[in-house]
């Protein structure tokens, strides 16, 4: 577990990273929190002769609550996004889902940004992003851009983002309504078997939103437009949640790995939907 | 006038001696980050080794090219199988009779099997030149299952064919297939068969113990130093027993053992990783001697869990016979145990399965046959005995779920089935049938307290309910209620029937007493963790009145230590505790002629008295240990040479064994296949209890790696013979977070023949652990008709054996 030679670099702007990866092409990559890169490097798995950490790109950091509207910069640490009161309030989905995410010391280094770009299908964060149909924020030589999420994930570890690119921030609409986020993993620190993101809102008892997105149960995170249809218009009864779970079935594709066979994570997926389904609903 | 005040309950507990939770010493630099690890060996000018390692399990070696290696600046040099063959070390004996590739020669046998050994000024230099080293290879069929090993044309060990068809005996007898390593037979075959076919009822299954590994914090690692001057080999290394690593090494290097010095230091875990040798042990050595200057190889996360040593992979094939109202007559089992590429068990040499032949646990069962398969599979050596006394997890585990079953069979409360066929106390020393003498144990007392601890009769209306509940689609969680009883054989032992190549395994203790009344004692044993340097001492204050903080533990330097044959299989105590007490003792005998002399009246008219000698009949007339001390060095006594020390070699008359009865209740949910873990009772009765608080650390940690093997942790390959769970994200290592509650208690038996009647624990809580969590698994699902899963019981299975029984709707 000994890294190949890299040479370093620390910018503190957005313009000396995106130098510095104009200059060194695909022999370059930003570095986060680590806590993904490094690994891949160890193992040897990642071959980065050039590594840009972005810890001192102020620009990166911080979290905007305003307008209805949150915004995260890349840098954000899942910690903080724990450790934050205004997002407690206003999108609670945030805490529940950075707590299920590695353990206190990773999180105290992992980063949004990393989490989202990092294109691997078990993080936690791109099926949430999902869920909250939130727009992610590019700059590259050419200026900025924007990608929604859902537009975002290719393929396991491809994604919208050009190498010249980086990804400064996040941001989607405060979430109304319940909110859940549950997963089902093997131990503190693993990757999802099956994990739901549910979104919804109730009037009158009837549901009249819905968003539902599922982690590490494809190659890239899965946003179901029906699983969220088939709950919109109903009062979330048993049968309702049936439906909603029957769709989503149809639109993940678990492989078989450690965690479990593919009928296992099928069920998996469908058990731990239905209790964000519920959980949501009772929160709403 | 202070001795006047002081009372002799206060004399006893200043001491600090048996039964006492002292502190343990060695954590002041544990918990501080100051202990001296392998890794933090430094030495002036050391290179450092690492290896090219196979990708295939199985393949040919056509070529090794190393140019571009040693083309890379810093790169000192490449080592293969051909550089040692001049040396005699490409190959090198294992622990069980075997021989094994110490680099690829000609083929590998195994994914990670080492293949080059680069030696480079710096470690990160190293493991480039690893990348560098360019191998071709041919790929050859892989075998990953034993019972299709025993019947392949494919041939996984051609060194051991002899000439034209025949197949030579190996160290074990003969063999009856290529990849058939031996066969072993205890007990009495033709009575054990009649028994079963005249039986009532009779309870069959095949109980699979999976592969798993010992995967200790700190991994394996070396660093060897050849001094060319004076001809003196250091080899510092993670060893569990450094002085048969000394003969090892001078056997197999040539190199005079007074001129070898190995050194264990602080060791982080060992659990039975640590007893064999490796491949990387002998390649530092090579390198030093050839470069003349200290070489250090230490391994990473996936080089251990994926090449050293492994444990379990038995297939214990079983059949158990009783009458009608459940008393059992007969036991009968066939294990094929599967070995890797090389025979690399650490066992003693006359056990190939290690003491499998307790497999007739704590119960009286008057017939029985055991017979055990090797076999050579396209896997990693080792079989070594994690956390156990050499294989008696696998047995325990083997009979505790054969209770199960068997009381499935007859329709039977499984504690009552236990109950009335447990070994009775007044049948102790009890001859099993498979060769063992028990030699004591109160498993009634034990298991009553227990059952009556954990509110048993409650917990089973709580689940006959909660089956109710269930069936009316009340609730998705069962109830699972696990039960052992496990005897353990520990102590090995006696040196007419155990040796570990050809050394006896008895063990040692040397105690030198200093002027002022401290002293320092050394033992052949080696702590990894286990507080040797806190418990050793606890039993020596008892036996010689010194204060146990006065008194230094040293282990695991050659070059100090008398000899013994390490730490592994709870032997410790046992037997290196045993050595200690009678070198205690015999200080203490020349204490006594000394305090004589002093008090000037006959031998036999003083007597021990905690921390002193005392005229028999006039208590105020003493000498403390502390003053004879002094006087063993300062006065000249008629007929008694000066100085005050002893050694004791102590070679037991038997093993101990130590017993317990866990209880475990668990909730599943049957749609995840997730568990928790509502109670975890634990009783153990390990004879003399020397330190309550370490006995209770070991409990907790033994439990806690139980956990790990029966709800997750397993070395599992593919059918291409990669190993899937070679990191720690797949490799199941509990944290805080999984690791549920203990509770533990104990029965007190001591060992009749142990001189402080102590047994041994360490290994305990993993022997009777894994069948306890297991067992409530079992348990859970047996209204629905479970007889028999395998482990480790993660969701993903869990679920399939609820999906099974046609749970999920
Ligand atoms: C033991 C362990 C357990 C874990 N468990 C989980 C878990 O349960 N769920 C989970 O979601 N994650 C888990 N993680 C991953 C962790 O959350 C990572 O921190 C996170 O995935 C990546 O964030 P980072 O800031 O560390 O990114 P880095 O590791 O620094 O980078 C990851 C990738 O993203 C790229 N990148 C980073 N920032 C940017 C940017 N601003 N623009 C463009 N590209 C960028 C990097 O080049 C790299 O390719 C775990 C990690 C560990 C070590």
């Amino acid at each position: 577990m000994i890294p190949a030679a890299f040479d370093y670099y620390r910018p503190n702007d957005v313009k000396g990273v995106i130098a510095l990866l104009n200059e060194h092409g695909d022999d370059a990559r930003v570095m986060a929190g680590g806590h993904s890169l490094i690994p891949m490097m160890k193992l040897r798995m990642a071959e980065v002769p050039h590594l840009i950490d972005l810890q001192d790109v102020v620009a990166l950091k911080g979290i905007a609550i305003g307008g209805g509207r949150i915004t995260l910069g890349a840098l954000v640490t899942q910690h903080e996004l724990i450790d934050h009161d205004g997002l407690a309030q206003t999108a609670p989905i945030l805490r529940e889902t950075a707590r299920q995410i590695a353990d206190p010391q990773v999180r105290y280094m992992g980063t949004v940004g990393g989490n989202v770009a990092n294109g691997d299908p078990g993080n936690d964060m791109p099926g949430l992003m999902q869920c909250l149909n939130a727009d992610f924020t590019l700059v590259g030589p050419d200026g900025e851009r924007t990608v929604a999420a859902r537009d975002f994930y290719e393929a396991a570890y491809m994604t919208a983002r050009e190498d010249d690119e980086i990804l400064v921030g996040v941001s989607f609409d405060a979430p109304k309504g319940g909110q859940a986020y549950e997963k089902q993993k093997r131990k503190i620190g693993d990757y999802a078997t099956a994990a739901a993101a549910v979104v919804l809102t109730k009037e009158n008892g009837t549901c009249t939103s819905a968003s539902i997105a599922m982690t590490n149960l494809s190659d890239i995170p899965v946003f179901s437009q029906d699983a969220s249809d088939a709950l919109i218009g109903t009062s979330v009864e048993d049968n309702a949640i049936r439906a909603a779970v029957a769709a989503m079935l149809k639109d993940i594709d678990p492989v078989e790995d450690n965690r479990g066979p593919v009928a296992f994570k099928q069920h998996a997926a469908s058990i731990i939907l239905t209790r964000a389904i519920k959980s949501a609903w009772d929160r709403a | 006038m202070k001795d006047e005040v002081q009372t002799r309950e206060d004399r006893v507990a200043g001491l600090k001696g048996l039964g006492c939770s002292r502190k343990r010493v060695e954590d002041a630099r544990f918990t501080q980050g100051k202990g001296n690890y392998v890794d933090d060996i430094k030495l002036p000018g050391m290179l450092h080794g690492d290896f090219v390692r196979s990708p295939y399990a199985h393949a040919r070696v056509v070529s090794i090219n190393a140019e571009a290696a040693l083309a890379l600046d810093g790169v000192v040099a490449v080592i293969t199988a051909k550089d040692l063959e001049p040396l005699g070390l490409h190959w090198m004996p294992t622990l069980a009779g075997d021989k094994q590739m110490v680099l690829a020669d000609g083929k590998v046998l195994f994914q990670g099997q080492e293949v080059a050994f680069v030696v480079a000024k710096d470690r990160y230099v190293a493991a480039d030149a690893v990348e560098l080293v360019e191998v071709e290879y041919e790929e050859l069929p892989v075998l990953t299952d034993p019972f299709e090993a025993l019947k392949s044309d494919v041939v996984l060990r051609e060194d051991l064919l002899g000439d034209g068809d025949t197949l030579p005996d190996g160290a074990h007898g003969p063999r009856n297939h290529p990849n058939h390593i031996f066969t072993w037979e205890v007990g009495d075959k033709d009575a054990t068969e009649q028994v079963l076919s005249e039986a009532d009822v009779v309870a069959e299954e095949m109980v699979y113990y999976h592969r798993t590994h010992p995967c200790p914090l700190e991994t394996c690692g070396s660093v060897a130093s050849m001094d060319k001057v004076n001809g003196k080999l250091t080899l510092y290394g993670t060893f569990q027993a450094p002085h048969a690593i000394r003969t090892v090494v001078s056997l197999i290097s040539g190199i005079e053992e007074h001129n070898i010095r190995v050194i264990s230091p602080d060791i982080g875990g060992g659990f039975g990783n640590k007893v064999g040798a490796y491949a990387g042990y002998v390649c530092s050595v090579v390198a030093s001697i050839v470069t003349g200057v200290p070489v250090k190889w230490v391994e990473d996360r996936m080089e251990n869990l994926m090449t050293t040593a492994f444990a379990r992979d038995y297939w214990m094939k079983g059949k158990i016979s009783a009458t009608k109202d459940g008393k059992i007559t007969g036991l009968w089992c066939h294990t094929t145990a599967d070995h890797g590429g090389f025979d690399a068990c650490a066992d003693p040499t006359k056990f190939p399965a290690g003491f499998m032949n307790i497999c007739t646990g704590s119960y009286d069962i008057p017939t029985a046959f055991l017979s055990v398969d090797g076999v050579y599979t396209n896997k990693a050596p080792g079989g070594v005995a994690y956390r156990c006394s050499f294989r008696v997890t696998e047995a325990a585990y083997f009979i505790e779920r054969m209770i199960e079953v068997l009381a499935i069979e007859l329709n039977m409360d499984a504690a009552e089935l236990r109950r009335i066929n447990f070994i009775r106390k007044d049948q102790f020393p009890y001859q099993s049938a498979l060769g063992w003498e028990y030699d004591s144990g109160d498993y009634h007392t034990a298991w009553d307290k227990a059952l009556e601890s954990v509110g048993y009769e409650a917990l089973r209306a709580e689940q006959a309910q909660r089956v109710e509940d269930f069936k009316a689609g009340k609730t998705r969680k069962l109830l699972g209620i696990g039960l052992t009883h496990f005897t353990e054989i520990v102590g090995a032992g006696p040196v007419k029937n155990c040796d570990i190549l050809g050394l006896g395994m008895f063990d040692s203790c040397e105690i030198r007493i200093h002027p002022t009344g401290s002293a320092i004692a050394r033992l052949g044993t080696i702590s990894q963790g286990q507080g040797h340097a806190t418990t050793f001492a606890q039993i020596l204050a008892s036996e010689i009145g010194l204060p146990a903080d006065s008194i230094t533990i040293e282990e695991g330097d050659t070059d100090t230590a008398p000899y013994g044959l390490g730490t592994y299989g709870s032997r410790s105590t046992p037997v290196a505790g045993a050595a200690t007490a009678m070198a205690g003792r015999k200080i203490r005998a020349k204490a006594q002629m000394i305090a004589a002399y002093l008090l000037e009246v006959h031998d036999n008219d003083v007597e021990f008295d905690v921390d002193r000698f005392v005229v028999k009949g006039a208590p105020e007339r003493f000498k403390t240990m502390k003053e004879i001390a002094f006087a063993a060095y300062n006065q000249a006594i008629p007929g008694i040479e000066p100085g005050l020390e002893a050694v004791s070699y102590y070679d037991p008359p038997n093993m101990t064994y130590p017993f317990g009865a866990y209880i475990c209740v668990m909730e599943i949910d049957v749609d995840t296949g997730e568990h928790e873990i509502r109670q975890f009772y634990a009783l153990d009765d390990c004879g003399t209890r020397i330190n309550p608080m370490i006995i209770e650390g070991q409990v907790h940690g033994g439990l806690t790696e139980a956990l790990a093997i029966a709800m997750g942790q397993e070395i599992a390959y593919d059918e291409l013979g990669n190993v899937k769970t070679g990191t720690l994200m797949d490799f199941f290592l509990p944290t805080a977070w999984e690791t549920p509650n203990y509770t533990t208690d104990h029965t007190e038996t001591p060992s009749p023949h142990h001189p402080i009647g102590a047994k041994g624990v360490g290994e305990s809580p993993n022997v009777g652990g894994v069948p306890a969590f297991s067992n409530a698994v079992h348990d859970a699902f047996r209204a629905f008709g479970l007889r028999q899963s395998h482990m480790p019981h993660d969701h993903w299975r869990i679920w399939k054996t609820a999906n099974d029984l046609g749970l999920h709707g």
